[in-house]
């Protein structure tokens, strides 16, 4: 019940109700957007972002330099372990 | 999927793998006893499962699958509520999927849908407010399940109702919270956990603040946690690597997702609509000081158990579940005598079994049951005083 897919938004279908197309895997699907968005910010500014979907709400951006920085540290780890072995 | 395939990279969950197994070995060079290490959340467990994780752990490391999967700890008698609700006339009951095959005390609620009552599977609240908008002379119920990754949805779908001016919709409000429920695990004076997995989409509401007790006053090292193979595997090194440190820390591995403030729109949103219970009974682990909420007094009129009286009846699980020593890693799913005998997914006895996040219904999944039954007949051999 707790895991959410990562889409992408492609469309804002009704900025006043912060309601958004968002391309989960190739899929689109209409999703409310209000807890990625910033007050004061128009939504269409947010179109191409990546989102975390959950139960119909993107409830997070995803964020490509913490995934990078992630996958680097993973990958440190091993030659880490490269050297001291 | 992008952030998805990256996380199931077979290269480096092997050198997180050994990087694990090093870290174990040096850990128990001055520790005896295996090392218990907690995944709250049933979505972790699904994938520690569905992947094989715990195979590739040395044998010191023991993972103890926790509570955090909002059907099974639901008890039976709001299962029981539920029915009450779905089977009046006027109302459309709406649920996520999960919660169909739930057992109550006579039914889950997919029996009683074959039985006649209107009983409707959704993907979001939203679908909810949509079926009340369209059928206003039906009144719409929400069963508001999950913690606090499902509460900002459940509360902005109510906002917007009102906004809308809807009043054919209402929540059977059965959120629960995180924190207040780890503080019970922790205060069990059987429990001798080591570290926590946290749950990473908890976090992503809530932030990291809430679990700083964990550290703080119970000295234990939690590590927020994606939901990727690489991601769990990462994770369990942070906290090796922390106990090997003597440090108990909370740290965010899940940070591509994950703020350290959470999210505020989301938070903001539960807090006007939910309120705190003094105490909510969770299935198998009792009576829990503040981890359950209901919907707040401004906002009572989307209150179904206000709208409509409710059997409100406690009901205690069949004889000999051991449903709540599982969920406090006290026994394993096939050390209740009950599973794969008169329990299976098919026709389950306990919660645990019902949902793919519950631990055993993973361990029936995934697991040998022929093993694990010869296991536990050994074991009760080896030990006819234990259960
Ligand atoms: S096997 Fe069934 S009854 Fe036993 S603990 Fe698991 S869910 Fe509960």
């Amino acid at each position: 019940m707790c895991l959410g897919i990562p889409g992408r938004i492609v469309e804002i279908t009704d900025a006043e109700n912060s309601m958004a197309l968002v391309d989960v895997s190739g899929v689109r699907r209409e999703v409310n957007i209000l807890c990625v968005v910033e007050e004061g910010k128009p939504a269409q500014e947010y179109i191409g972002e990546w989102v975390l979907v959950h139960v119909g709400f993107a409830m997070s951006h995803l964020d490509e330099e913490e995934a990078r920085h992630t996958l680097q540290l993973l990958e440190e780890l091993g030659e880490l372990q490269e050297h001291l072995s | 999927m992008k952030y998805v395939d990256e996380f199931r990279d077979p290269d480096k969950a092997r050198k997180a793998q050994q990087q694990i197994h090093r870290l174990a070995e040096r850990i128990m060079q001055c520790r005896s006893g295996p090392l218990l290490l907690m995944e709250f959340c049933g979505g972790h467990t699904h994938t520690i499962f569905r992947y094989g994780i715990e195979q590739l752990l040395p044998e010191a490391i023991e993972l103890v699958h926790g509570p955090g999967c909002p059907v099974c700890v639901l008890p039976r008698g709001r299962v029981d509520d539920a029915l009450a609700l779905a089977q009046r006339p006027e109302v459309i009951f709406t649920t996520f999927g999960d919660a169909m095959r739930v057992p109550g005390s006579r039914q889950s609620l997919l029996q009683a849908k074959t039985d006649g009552a209107d009983i409707r599977m959704l993907y979001s609240p939203l679908d909810a407010l949509k079926l009340a908008r369209e059928n206003p002379q039906r009144e719409v119920i929400f069963f508001a399940l999950g913690f606090e990754t499902t509460m900002p949805s459940t509360a902005l779908t109510v906002l917007q109702a009102e906004r809308e001016g809807i009043e054919n919709f209402s929540l059977f409000c059965n959120h629960i919270t995180t924190a207040p429920t780890i503080e019970a695990i922790l205060n069990d004076p059987d429990m001798k956990l080591d570290g926590f997995l946290a749950p990473g989409h908890v976090s992503m509401v809530i932030g990291e603040a809430p679990f700083a007790f964990v550290a703080e006053r119970f000295a234990k090292p939690l590590v927020i946690t994606g939901f990727e193979p690489l991601d769990i595997l990462q994770s369990l090194a942070m906290l090796l690597q922390q106990i090997l440190e003597g440090r108990s820390e909370v740290e965010n591995q899940y940070r591509r997702v994950v703020q350290k403030q959470g999210n505020h729109p989301g938070q903001q949103a539960m807090a006007k609509v939910f309120q705190r219970n003094d105490r909510t009974e969770l299935r198998g682990l009792g009576s829990i000081d503040h981890s359950g909420v209901r919907i707040s007094d401004p906002y009572a009129r989307f209150d179904a158990e206000r709208k409509f009286p409710l059997p409100g009846v406690t009901v205690s699980d069949p004889a000999g579940c051991r449903c709540g020593d599982v969920l406090k890693g006290l026994i394993r799913p096939w050390q209740c005598p009950k599973f794969a005998e008169s329990c299976t997914p098919q026709q389950p006895l306990g919660a645990l079994m019902v949902s793919s996040e519950g631990a055993c219904a993973a361990y029936h999944q995934y697991a040998d049951v022929q093993t694990l039954k010869i296991k536990r007949q050994q074991a009760s051999v080896a030990d006819p005083g234990a259960h």
